[in-house]
């Protein structure tokens, strides 16, 4: 049950209890109870809107994905680095690779400039840090699994039946 | 010039083309419909049945397969109706595979009826049985159903409509397009009332695989009727494979040899492609079915709750993938529903008359489509239903 629960809400956090209760055969009450569940144990950490960023116009902004090759610490292996790098307000997400290389930092800034700051003068220096390698993002065809692109044609007929 | 009315078979020029056309015809030309009227899945072929198909056409030639289809195939299907509905039939004989569940309709009512036979068929219900029975020179005779009973067939109902002539029985469960199923009891009672007749079934189970809260019975399990019953199922809504055309038929060996013959002169064989790529559906998809049934099982809560909140009492549904509210507590007719939503929201929904005079004070709804899709739809039904409430008391 918590399953579906947690499905319905990645595909749609704004349903309502009343909404969730129906969608699951449960009543209203049953479902606060297993968020407030979810929430307590760090299951649920927050809840967070899709956005197609090419839309908004206001907002310049560029992500980019930045491939770090790290020498692994004694005794902390990647911890220590990873705890100081995802401290940094521009990254949006960072984790552990497997692969030619360790660590994936995704990195949004106002433009391509200030990303290219952010890698030279913060990442690159880190101690540990062998190299990085920085790609910039163009285009997001899909993120958490809803198309960002236009919604798709539905193409079945409509006639009887 | 030639008089095309003289050369036309006659039955042919008496079957009545769906009455209910042209509103049919503008639902599919208007801009910007937000439709709730296909009787299709949305979902996407498994992706291994795809695999499975474009496999076989980099390698295989794609010939003819055997007229009763691809032994292996009718292996499978023989394995999975053990499997999942207790339902026995012989790989060898008793299996034919065809073009969708529509040709093993087809085949079966030819096979069966004679001219003046009478053929029961339980409405509101699937629209292609009637004319098939009356191409063959049979009479129709629906046996309605009603939803005071969950739109089931009352052994009662059943029992008032044969006769002497009677032939056939047309047995749609999970019905489209009311949602309703037929339990074991249910199924039971209707036994009950055929064992001691002539009277053949047609069992059309294509939604078998689209119960919800409970596992789907087939009337060939219950004692006493395999030796009368002619199974029809097929693909298409269990493993969203609508376009694949294929299904299959099964009956016992004298009945399924003589709608071989129909089916091996009318057709040949069912599709190559879809033959291969179906086996991989009946073996290796469940777990995709489950999650297809479960996703459908939201959304049909989600209309149900939907409906009766409205104002539109909806009875629940337990199979297939349509809900059917009564839209008389609007005063409209099932035809004026649907004309005016369609005109003032742009929604379109399917006239309960059109599967049979009982579905008239109806609508089938489909939830074949995302729940985004169904909340936006039944915000616009809502104001509809509002905004003709508040007419009609000025």
């Amino acid at each position: 049950m918590n399953n579906k629960l947690i499905s319905l809400l990645r595909q749609n956090s704004r349903l309502s209890n009343e909404q969730l209760a129906v969608m699951l055969g449960i009543t209203a009450e049953e479902v606060e109870k297993q968020i407030q569940n979810l929430e307590n144990q760090g299951i649920i950490m927050g809840y967070s809107a899709i956005v197609n960023e090419e839309k908004i116009n206001d907002e310049e902004k560029v992500t980019a994905i930045i491939e770090l090759r790290v020498t692994p610490q004694k005794d902390c292996g990647f911890e220590k680095i990873a705890e100081t790098i995802m401290a940094y307000d521009e990254v949006e997400s960072l984790t552990l690779m497997a692969g030619p290389y360790d660590l994936a930092v995704t990195v949004i800034g106002r433009n391509v400039k200030d990303v290219a700051m952010f890698v030279s003068q913060r990442l690159a220096p880190l101690s540990g840090v062998l190299s990085t390698a920085t790609h910039f993002v163009l285009k997001t065809y899909k993120e958490k699994g809803i198309s960002i692109s236009d919604e798709e044609k539905d193409e079945r007929n409509f006639f009887l039946p | 010039m030639i008089n095309y009315e003289s050369v036309l078979s006659k039955k042919v020029k008496e079957m009545q083309p769906s009455g209910i056309r042209r509103y049919f015809d503008l639902a599919a030309t208007m801009e910007g419909v937000i439709s709730l009227g296909v009787g299709e899945p949305d979902f996407q072929t498994p992706w291994l049945v795809r695999k499975k198909a474009l496999d076989v056409i980099e390698r295989k030639r794609m010939v003819y397969s055997s007229n009763q289809g691809m032994a292996d195939l009718r292996k499978d299907i023989s394995d999975y109706l053990q499997r999942k509905y207790n339902i026995k039939y012989c790989p060898d004989g008793e299996i034919v595979v065809t073009v969708g569940g529509s040709e093993a309709i087809d085949v079966a009512i030819r096979a069966i009826v004679n001219p003046d036979d009478e053929v029961l068929i339980v409405e509101p219900s699937f629209v292609c049985y009637k004319p098939i029975v009356e191409l063959m020179h049979g009479k129709a005779i629906p046996v309605p159903t009603k939803e005071e009973n969950k739109f089931k067939l009352m052994p009662d109902e059943l029992r008032s409509h044969i006769t002497s002539k009677t032939k056939l029985l047309i047995l749609p469960y999970p019905n489209n397009p009311t949602g309703a199923i037929m339990t074991r009891e249910d199924l039971e009672a209707i036994a009950e009332v055929l064992r001691d007749t002539n009277i053949i079934v047609l069992t059309d189970e294509i939604y078998s695989e689209l119960t919800y809260e409970r596992k789907h019975c087939s009337i060939a399990e219950i004692e006493g009727m395999w030796e009368r019953t002619i199974y029809v199922s097929g693909f298409s809504k269990a493993f969203a494979m609508t376009g694949w055309r294929l299904g299959y038929l099964c009956a016992p060996k004298p009945l399924a040899a003589q709608m071989l013959k129909i089916h091996q002169y009318a057709i040949m064989c069912a599709p190559t492609m879809s033959q291969y790529a179906a086996a991989v559906a009946l073996k290796e998809c469940d777990e995709e079915v489950k999650k297809m049934v479960d996703e459908y099982n939201v959304r049909r809560r989600v209309l149900v709750d939907g409906f009766n909140r409205i104002g539109l009492k909806c009875f629940e549904p337990e199979g297939a993938f349509y809900t059917f509210p009564c839209i008389k507590s609007t005063g409209m007719t099932s035809e004026e529903f649907c004309s005016k939503l369609l005109e003032e929201k742009k929604v379109a929904v399917v006239p309960g008359n059109a599967f049979g005079e009982s579905g008239e004070g109806f609508v089938r709804v489909s939830y074949a489509y995302s729940l985004k899709h169904l909340m936006q739809a039944l915000k616009c039904i809502e104001e509809f239903v509002v905004e003709h409430k508040n007419k009609d008391n000025i």
